[in-house]
């Protein structure tokens, strides 16, 4: 196997005509067979590092190779080279899920006598032969999202990009995207770079993970080995009476980075580790601070990013769709 | 009564505003009226020729007349469609949730349309007059053919929000406006009745339209005919058409 | 998922080019074409009112403005053989809008980039979608014309005639076709497709669809109707039907359809570019 990273992206920009950078100078490597989970809030910049890499929206400068060819010079290799499940599972309503299968199937090259052959195969593999014939108007999210993961594996790509592919399906579509995912990476060596914001779908299923925000890579590798990076425990307290947030925030402020999250609640790092917990509720009490619940967590992802940025990944995504009104 | 009041005030207010600053709904609805007045008036001008045909104020007051309730009853068939808009929404459940006279909801639109299809009337009928057009008739009748243009809005007002209300979707647009199309057309648009002839003269002779557009004009002209059919067939159709509309809105309730 | 064990793929991995090679140019466009198709079929809404609506149109207005042949000077054939034309041009305003927002509404939901992201080329997804409008065309315009037949209608120019009617009623869908994707093309939602279809309606209006144009009373009508392109469309056809061969009103009729082919196929090539964007 080569040992070459099958995606690799050296200082990529993307300029808009309008707004700041969306993607301002990133470098990473996948290698082959891994799974990449790129992870960061709504407008940090993961769909549209995933329209560059799929050559469908030009970089401002910096280069990237997908499967070993330039993406702005090799377009063409590249699609070759790639399936890919884009944000929406653009699909047509009026088609059934076979003839959407059977048409990727012919405008991917493939020969009159395979298609019908290929199509059954995938319809079986994600589960929907019993729904093949049926119109794609009528299915479920689940169902249109294997469908969409059905039709970038027609051609046998060697790469897949998934853009935010659970975003809107529930526990159990979710789970079961999640074993295939694994599956053709760990089976079938098929490298894959999988955008969310969901940190356990990053924690799950990444062999590594890069985290953005608006536009920077600000940490990048394996979940237990960021997660150590930090090292640091958090405590989430929620008071009792919600309009004394403030109140709260400066009385902790002191013990670490802060994180203010909605109905007052505040949640601080603790460099010191878990021993600081008693000192907490200590200077809580002597400050008659009531408070409504009070929790330990061990470090996750969303730490992970509080440590980098200063904002938890859930608010984060708000804050960016505020910022884009 | 009050409650119905506040219902109804309501409804039209969101009609009219959110027309008026949505120049995407405002626009078409004025300049249609004003495109069909131009098109039928100045293109088919040379109609007037045809032997035995009599109209006083000449052609261009002839097709006004069709114009202007025409515009009535397409401004009642757009609220339709505005309905239908709610319902796919889902602001329309929201209306029915909140008002407290739910009927005062069905009066509201059609107010709504009313206060709409005005501003629509008064603009084609400066246009009509700026291009000439002679009007015979008096105050009085003038009145009267705005009359029989407010009845005629409030039919199709009430028709479209039935089956808006039965049907509960955007979808239901060509078949709350295909209707009101035929029947209008399958009036003497284009030449007076005496002239039609074949199967067109049979339908024209009953259908309904023919004498809301035959007072209208002869309103215009100052020599009134079918006056009294015409209101009289109008307020028939008002009073139906509520009964229609209070079933959709009765339907709608049903489902939730 | 399934986890039977036929996941052993057809083929193996396919890698880089080479290992599956492009689909010819004709595949290609057959593929799209063939979608156009089965989509317009399945949206009977799409299909019938299209069909219906110019036939009522022309029901109506055949029998409503039967007296105008009375006008001195008017073609001495009766108002509904001079009506037919008409409902050949309202059909291909149809197919204008369906080609458009069938297009449009592949840019809004992402199908675009799906089959950006294969080896299909620009020109076969525009031919492809334009060759479906074609088909709808011939559907459309066959209908046209044995109602027309069948409501008393004679062809002066007969079989022969007929048939050239087809195929400059087809040229007119494929031209107006050619805009609608453009349209598409442009602006990239079915609403601004859709927000087009009244101005073209009044094109046809504005034209000599209604009376031959020398009858036209109104001189800033008559001065619209000759300068607008759609009259030509119009009297070609209708030339066919209550004429014979009139070769100056064919040449037009032909001439401007072709024109209107040209241009918006060119534009819309340029839109295409534009939109499929791929490095």
């Amino acid at each position: 196997m080569s040992s070459a990273p099958a995606i690799e992206v050296e200082q990529l920009v993307r300029e808009f005509r309008k707004g700041p950078r969306a993607v301002d100078g990133i470098d990473l490597a996948v290698a082959p067979g891994e799974i990449y989970g790129f992870l960061g809030p709504n407008g940090a910049g993961k769909s549209t590092t995933v329209l560059m890499l799929t050559t469908l929206l030009p970089p401002t400068s910096g280069r990237a190779s997908v499967g070993g060819y330039d993406i702005v010079h090799d377009g063409a290799h590249v699609r070759a080279s790639i399936g890919a499940a884009l944000q929406e599972a653009a699909l047509d309503a009026i088609l059934t899920g076979r003839e959407h299968l059977q048409l990727q199937a012919t405008l991917q090259g493939m020969p009159k006598a395979d298609r019908a052959r290929r199509a059954q195969e995938l319809l079986e593999r994600v589960g929907l032969t019993e729904a093949a014939d049926r119109r794609v108007g009528g299915y479920s999210g689940g169902m249109k999202r294997r469908l969409d993961l059905a039709l970038a594996l027609v051609h046998s790509p060697r790469i897949l990009f998934l853009d935010e592919p659970t975003t809107g399906l529930d526990l159990q579509s979710r789970s079961a995207l999640w074993a295939e995912v694994a599956r053709l990476a760990h089976e079938e060596g098929m490298t894959v770079f999988l955008t969310t914001q969901y940190l356990e779908e990053a924690d799950a299923l990444a062999d590594r993970v890069g985290i953005i925000d608006h536009g920077h890579i600000v940490a990048e590798g394996t979940p237990t080995q960021l997660k150590d990076e930090i090292g640091n425990p958090t405590v989430e307290v929620v008071p009792a009476d919600p309009t004394a947030g403030d109140t709260l925030a400066a009385r902790l402020t002191s013990f670490g980075t802060l994180a203010r999250n909605g109905n007052g609640a505040v949640t601080v790092q603790l460099p010191g580790g878990e021993s600081q917990l008693a000192e907490i509720v200590r200077t809580l009490d002597q400050a008659q601070l009531k408070v409504a619940t009070l929790q330990l967590h061990q470090p996750s992802l969303d730490d992970v990013f509080l440590a980098k940025t200063g904002r938890k990944l859930e608010g984060a995504g708000e804050e960016a769709d505020e910022q884009q009104r | 009564m009050r409650r119905f009041a506040y219902v109804a005030r309501g409804v039209a207010w969101r009609s009219v505003h959110n027309t008026l600053v949505n120049p995407a709904i405002l626009l078409p609805s004025l300049i249609f009226p004003l495109f069909f007045l131009a098109a039928f008036a100045g293109g088919l001008s040379k109609v007037a020729e045809v032997p035995n045909f009599h109209y006083g104020p000449g052609y261009t007051a002839f097709q006004f007349a069709f114009v202007f309730l025409q515009s009535a009853a397409f401004g009642g068939v757009f609220t339709g469609f505005a309905i239908a808009r709610d319902f796919d929404s889902g602001f329309a459940r929201r209306l029915l949730l909140t008002a407290p006279r739910r009927s005062g909801i069905i009066a509201g639109y059609a107010l709504g349309a009313l206060a709409r299809w005005l501003l629509t009337a008064t603009l084609i009928t400066l246009a009509a007059l700026l291009a000439g057009m002679n009007v015979l008739g008096n105050g009085g009748e003038l009145v009267g053919i705005v009359g029989i243009g407010v009845l005629m809005n409030l039919v199709a007002a009430l028709w479209a929000c039935g089956v808006a209300m039965f049907l509960r979707t955007e979808q239901a647009g060509a078949l709350i406006q295909m209707p009101v199309f035929v029947v209008l057309f399958l009036a003497p648009v284009y030449v007076p009745l005496n002239l039609l002839s074949g199967w067109i003269h049979a339908v024209a002779q009953i259908n309904p339209a023919t004498a809301a557009l035959e007072a209208a004009r002869g309103l215009l002209a100052g020599s009134p005919v079918k006056v009294a059919l015409a209101f009289g067939l109008l307020a028939a159709g008002s009073a139906l058409f509520a009964l229609w509309a209070r079933r959709g809105l009765a339907s709608a309730e049903r489902a939730g | 998922m399934s986890s039977s064990a036929s996941r052993r793929p057809v083929l193996a991995a396919a890698g880089p080019l080479g290992a599956l090679p492009a689909p010819s140019l004709l595949e290609q466009v057959g593929a799209i074409a063939r979608r156009s198709v089965v989509r317009t079929f399945r949206q009977r809404a799409l299909l019938v009112f299209p069909l219906v609506f110019p036939l009522i149109l022309f029901a109506i207005n055949g029998s409503a403005l039967s007296a105008a042949r009375k006008i001195p000077g008017f073609p001495d054939v009766s108002y509904r053989d001079f009506a037919l034309a008409v409902p050949f041009l309202q059909g291909a305003l149809f197919v204008a809008v369906t080609a458009g927002t069938d297009l449009a509404r592949d840019i809004q939901s992402g199908f675009f980039d799906r089959l950006a992201l294969t080896p299909l080329r620009g020109s076969a997804l525009l031919a492809g979608q334009l060759g479906g409008a074609v088909v709808v065309a011939c559907v459309q315009s066959l209908c046209y014309l044995l109602v027309g037949i069948a409501s008393g209608v004679g062809i002066a120019s007969g079989f022969g005639g007929a048939l050239v009617l087809l195929a400059l009623s087809i040229l007119i869908a494929f031209g107006f076709a050619g805009l609608g994707s453009l349209l598409a093309l442009r602006f990239g939602t079915g609403e601004a497709v859709q927000g087009f279809f009244p101005l073209l309606f009044v094109t046809v209006f504005l034209s000599s669809s209604s009376l031959p144009r020398n009858l036209i009373k109104t001189e800033w009508f008559k001065e619209v109707a000759t300068y607008n392109p759609v009259s030509y469309l119009i009297e070609g056809i209708r030339s066919l039907i209550i004429t014979g061969w009139d070769g100056q009103a064919l040449a037009l009729g032909f001439g401007f359809a072709l024109a209107l082919s040209v241009i918006t196929l060119s534009f819309a090539g340029a839109a295409m570019k534009n939109r499929l964007v791929r490095t």
